[in-house]
């Protein structure tokens, strides 16, 4: 737990939380042991209940939104069973449908078991999951990195930006064999990011300039410099004359993952490939104990010898790399052309992803699943039962809210304090 | 803003070459540029400047080569004088960049086509201060929420939220002050979230800055797909504020029609600039929300209410910020669109910085985005070689140099960012 008076970082602890617990252990029962454990303020149960609160909160806004629902609310009094059949159906039916569409469809699953549906359509949405994750993964780790060194980096989505756009200029004009192409289009990826990542870096490394003001800057120069570049010739379709690329060729694209009718692709394995080397990075490298050292307090890692200047240009290009690698992924893995919207919001989703997942490699990931499966989910929800996608990003944003205010989470539900360390801790650099 | 200066990065200046004379030395380099390419760029055809709203009117004149090697001839000097004496650093700054700007201007102006070669300041001046109104209006929210110690990212979406409510209930009532009043309390619904989270759930407020823009933009977008999109007469349709013409003081070149043919959004912006900086420095408030964002243990000592005082500031600016919202709805002939303030909230937090934390810092930085902004736009109305992309870049551009080179580290409230808790 984080000191009031330290420096940045963590909220600090009310007096409540940091309370005298009982001094002597006793022998508890299972039942005890469920209450006093499991249902505390815990980072699994915090985590856990957020995203049900978010649920409640995104159904409670669907009803108010629906007319016809809302209308029989008005006579609730008189009549309360058919507002709350009505509500009742309104949402159940919206979250089956963002179910199916992230997890799975029991229906399909059935028709193929009986053998009147090929197993690809079983797999559909599992497959929509991973693909949507996969960036997310890149730009949440991006941001996480950045902010285990204590920078707020919120040029994810330029850094992806660029990373788009050089992976897809290597995509079509460089023309080489398959197994070299696909790398080959990556690292132009990351390189692009690395470079986007470089620049507030150093700007703040050798003149202070504020990484926040910086990186923001960033991302709008890159989104131009975008809708600059797709209207150029060699570059824009030939046959089209809206601002869209050309395709990337076949050899670059990432190869798809269980079959072509399905669009989960290498993205997903390169983002746990990302995973498990920030995570070894943070954890097991020189560079990872310098970067954290430099987050938690940069002048006590000064005065042990590290450059914070370079740890900071450094962790930086780092970020910038995999928002890079991100960007590259979404062009050479589903768009497949450029367009001024190829990267989407990942760059700022990967925030909340990376918030999600309290800035920790593997909780990055879990959180970019989640957010992918929302995503997913979200698109059939808006198709099979009319809600807007938007509300997925109500929700996102919720879920969000919810884990980084545990204590909030704990005054709705009264969860106990937890024994073993609190969830207040977002980001212990 | 939590650690805006970096220990360990060479912050002391020492020696001859301080952090004036080495600007000095760029602003030279920035000259030579403008004599050199802009000069040899520009034709012999003159550059004309009208100084009222149109092209047409009087206008001042002079040939443009001539124009451009001149003004950066001025733009090395000013450069030259500040890198020998180093010292009245801003009157140098300004005067080497204005003749930057100016030698620009005349190539630009010079090489457009035909009867084009003609610029209207008054134009360039109005448009440059009304772009900038939103930018206004977030970075006085900001002064007020960070300078008692809240940093507040959330300007984004005080915006969209004053935006969305302004359209909304502006067209229901048809009126725009039923608009503006909506906004305003748009602004401080987001406030108030924030508010809370930040000072009672003692959450991160940077990260809680981002996931309430994401969540005002979301909601506000969802709403507008439930609502407004499929009933645009009904929801969508607010009436805009009207422009006073103030008779005589208008004709004024330049200066008339930018602040005497204005709309009420200007006087409000420019009234809240005077009002928030006699307020911060001038009155007891002032001094309190100013010691609870610098050492709120001492202010709590002296017997100040930290946390009381910390919501009223950020309430009040998500009032202010609000209306910077009603802005995008209220003054563009734009309707209220899921999206719409494309991430103005994030430049007025860097107008914020940029001004150090200032009222009228902030406003005047905001002024410069809005400047950069129109000037995009008026020379891309030239014809200009450079694409309009690349112009567009121009003042993101302009504010990553400036945050570089000119303010270096700024010095954020010292308890900006971190929650306090009594006891």
């Amino acid at each position: 737990m984080i000191e009031p008076g330290s420096p940045d970082k963590g909220p600090a602890a009310p007096p409540a939380l940091v309370k005298e617990h009982r001094a002597a252990p006793r022998r508890r029962n299972l039942w005890q042991l469920f209450r006093e454990e499991f249902w505390a303020a815990n980072t699994f149960m915090v985590t856990f209940l957020a995203v049900v609160l978010a649920l409640v909160a995104g159904a409670i806004i669907m009803i108010i939104a629906d007319p016809e629902t809302r209308a029989t609310w008005s006579y609730f009094f008189a009549r309360p069973g058919d507002a709350l059949q009505a509500s009742w159906g309104l949402v159940s039916e919206a979250y089956a449908n963002l179910f199916k569409g992230a997890i799975a469809d029991p229906d399909q699953w059935n028709r193929w078991f009986w053998n009147m549906a090929p197993w690809q359509q079983a797999l559909y949405p599992i497959s929509e999951t991973l693909q949507y994750a996969a960036p997310l993964a890149l730009t949440g780790l991006s941001f996480a990195v950045a902010f285990r060194a204590g920078l707020f980096s919120i040029g994810a989505q330029g850094q992806a930006t660029m990373g788009s756009i050089a992976g897809a200029l290597a995509g079509f004009l460089i023309s080489a064999p398959g197994w070299l192409h696909v790398p080959v289009a990556l690292l132009c990826g990351l390189l692009g990011g690395m470079l986007w990542g470089f620049l507030p870096g150093w700007l703040k490394a050798k003149t202070g300039a504020h990484e926040v003001i910086t990186t923001i800057m960033l991302n709008y120069i890159a989104f131009h410099f975008l809708t600059w570049i797709v209207i150029q010739k060699g570059i824009q379709d030939p046959s089209r004359s809206d601002a869209i690329s050309s395709k990337v060729d076949e050899t670059a694209r990432l190869p798809l993952l269980f079959d072509p009718s399905l669009r989960a692709n290498l993205g997903i394995v390169l983002a746990l490939l990302a995973t498990a080397f920030v995570g070894w990075m943070l954890k097991r490298s020189t560079f990872g104990f310098e970067l954290r050292a430099v987050g938690a307090n940069p002048d006590a890692a000064r005065t042990a010898g590290m450059s914070v200047a370079a740890t900071i240009i450094l962790v930086m290009t780092l970020a910038g790399g995999l928002a890079g690698l991100g960007g590259a992924t979404m062009v050479l893995g589903t768009a497949y052309a450029l367009t001024p919207s190829v990267v989407g919001t990942i760059g700022f989703d990967g925030i909340l992803v990376a918030l999600l997942g309290r800035a920790r490699p593997w909780g990055v990931l879990a959180a970019a699943l989640l957010f992918g499966a929302l995503q997913a989910g979200g698109n059939r929800m808006q198709s099979f039962s009319g809600i807007s996608l938007e509300l997925v990003g109500v929700i996102q944003a919720l879920i969000a809210i919810f884990v980084a205010a545990p204590a909030l989470v704990k005054a709705i539900v009264r969860l106990r304090e937890s024994r073993t360390g609190g969830a207040a801790e977002l980001a212990k650099g | 803003m939590t650690a805006t200066t970096v220990p360990g990065v060479s912050g002391v200046d020492s020696g001859f070459w301080t952090r004036q004379r080495k600007t000095g030395v760029v602003l030279v380099a920035l000259g030579l540029i403008a004599a050199v390419v802009f000069g040899l760029l520009a034709t012999s055809k003159a550059a004309r400047f009208a100084v009222g709203e149109t092209t047409s009117g009087f206008a001042l004149s002079i040939p443009g080569t001539l124009g451009a090697v001149l003004f950066g001839v001025l733009a090395i000097a000013a450069g030259a004088v500040l890198a020998a004496t180093g010292r009245r650093f801003g009157l140098w700054t300004a005067l080497s960049l204005a003749a930057f700007v100016a030698s620009f201007l005349c190539w630009q102006v010079s090489q457009a086509p035909g009867t084009l070669n003609t610029l209207a300041l008054g134009n360039l001046a109005k448009g440059s201060l009304e772009l900038s109104l939103p930018l206004v209006l977030g970075a006085l929210g900001g002064v007020l929420c960070e300078r008692s110690g809240v940093v507040n990212v959330a300007i984004e979406g005080q915006f969209i939220a004053g935006a969305f409510a302004a359209a909304m209930f502006g067209t229901i009532a048809g009126s725009i002050w039923a608009g503006i009043i909506a906004a305003s309390i748009g602004g401080l619904l987001i406030s108030a979230l924030l508010a809370v989270l930040a000072i009672r759930y003692l959450v991160d407020q940077v990260i809680l800055g981002i996931v309430l823009n994401v969540f005002a933009l979301s909601l506000t977008a969802f709403l507008y797909e439930q609502f407004m999109q499929k009933n645009q007469d009904a929801f969508n349709k607010p009436p805009r504020v009207p422009q006073w013409d103030i008779p005589v003081l208008g004709d004024i070149p330049i200066i008339g029609p930018t602040l005497f043919k204005a709309n009420i959004f200007v006087y409000v912006a420019l009234a809240l600039v005077v009002a928030i900086h006699f307020g911060l420095f001038k009155t007891r408030w002032g001094l309190r929300t100013r010691a609870v964002g610098e050492h709120p243990t001492a202010a709590d000592t002296l017997g100040v209410k930290v946390l009381g005082l910390r919501y009223r500031n950020v309430l009040l600016a998500g009032l202010v910020a609000g209306i910077g919202g009603a802005t995008f709805t209220l003054l563009a002939t734009t309707n209220f669109n899921k999206g719409m303030t494309s991430g103005l909230g994030f430049i007025a937090l860097a107008a914020l910085i940029f001004g150090r934390w200032n009222p009228v810092g902030a406003f005047l930085a905001a002024l410069f985005f809005g400047f950069a902004n129109q000037l995009a736009f008026s020379i891309s109305a030239l014809n200009s070689p450079i694409p309009t992309q690349f112009l567009s870049m121009l003042p993101y551009v302009a504010t990553i140099v400036a945050v570089a080179g000119l303010v270096g580290r700024v010095r954020a409230p010292a308890a900006d960012g971190k929650p306090y808790v009594y006891g």
